[in-house]
């Protein structure tokens, strides 16, 4: 079963950038996102579990969030914009249905 | 014999109908418009919503509704006084309203966000923006769909 595997997250932010920067942030996490709406051979519900909640700090302070829903495909890619400010750490995470967190974290310098 | 080859007739007719019936008979309930605008309601119940600052960026045609791209840009300064706070997708064709929503803050910089969703068939995406001022802009945008993503 696919869902047995932990979710890999991966993560796409530039290293460096320079002060008032657009930067685009790039994730993709591996997950099955079960809908709950999908039947097994014997006709029975297979349980809904996704992961529902994608949040991005930045030096502790959250700066975006995305509450997913399970029309969300597999497999959850998600990008969004962050204007650079200071040098400091991003820190993803990805939460699931029975409350697992999943975290990537990643590094930006501001020149 | 023409009453039996009449009543074959009746048999195969009746038959294959039912056999049509079975297979465009949605195998589970969809959602539709109407659930769109409850979970616009619940959320901002009675306020009115503008058009326009919203831009969707959508396939007109997905060939694999299992992966679609979803993408949406608002127009805003993304100052502290001034910027989007939460946008909310939803879909009227699939078996739930809701695909998903976001919370940005002035640090996005850009209130720009894409992600990849499940289209179980042709069908209107829908989107609501609340600006930090507390007004509402809506858009709507139809995708068709070849192959649906309802998995089921």
């Amino acid at each position: 079963m696919s869902d047995v595997k932990a979710p890999v997250p991966r993560v796409r932010v530039p290293a460096n950038a320079k002060a008032g920067e657009l930067i685009e942030i790039k994730t993709l996490i591996s997950h099955v996102m079960e809908s709950g709406q999908r039947r097994d051979s014997g006709g029975n519900v297979i349980p809904r579990h996704i992961l529902n909640k994608f949040t991005a700090a930045f030096n502790g302070k959250t700066v975006f969030e995305a509450e997913w829903h399970p029309a969300i495909s597999a497999n959850p890619y998600q990008s969004f914009f962050y204007k650079a400010k200071e040098s400091g750490e991003f820190v993803f995470k990805w939460t699931d249905d029975k409350g697992a967190v999943f975290e990537a974290k990643s590094k930006l310098t501001v020149a | 014999m023409s009453l039996a080859t009449n009543s074959r007739r009746e048999f195969l007719k009746t038959g294959s109908l039912a056999m049509l019936a079975a297979v465009l008979a949605p195998h589970m309930v969809m959602a539709e418009e109407a659930d769109v605008k409850a979970a616009i309601e619940k959320l901002y119940a009675g306020k009115s919503m503008a058009s326009g600052k919203i831009k969707l960026d959508l396939p007109q045609i997905a060939e694999n509704g299992l992966v679609v791209p979803v993408g949406i840009e608002i127009e805003s300064p993304m100052t502290d006084g001034d910027y989007v706070k939460a946008v909310h997708i939803f879909a009227d064709g699939n078996p739930l309203p809701g695909v998903i929503s976001y919370k940005f803050t002035p640090d996005c910089g850009k209130a720009s966000a894409s992600a990849r969703m499940r289209l179980a068939r042709t069908q209107n995406i829908v989107a609501v923006a609340e600006m930090s001022n507390g007004s509402l802009f809506t858009a709507k945008q139809e995708v068709k769909v070849t192959i649906g993503g309802c998995g089921g």
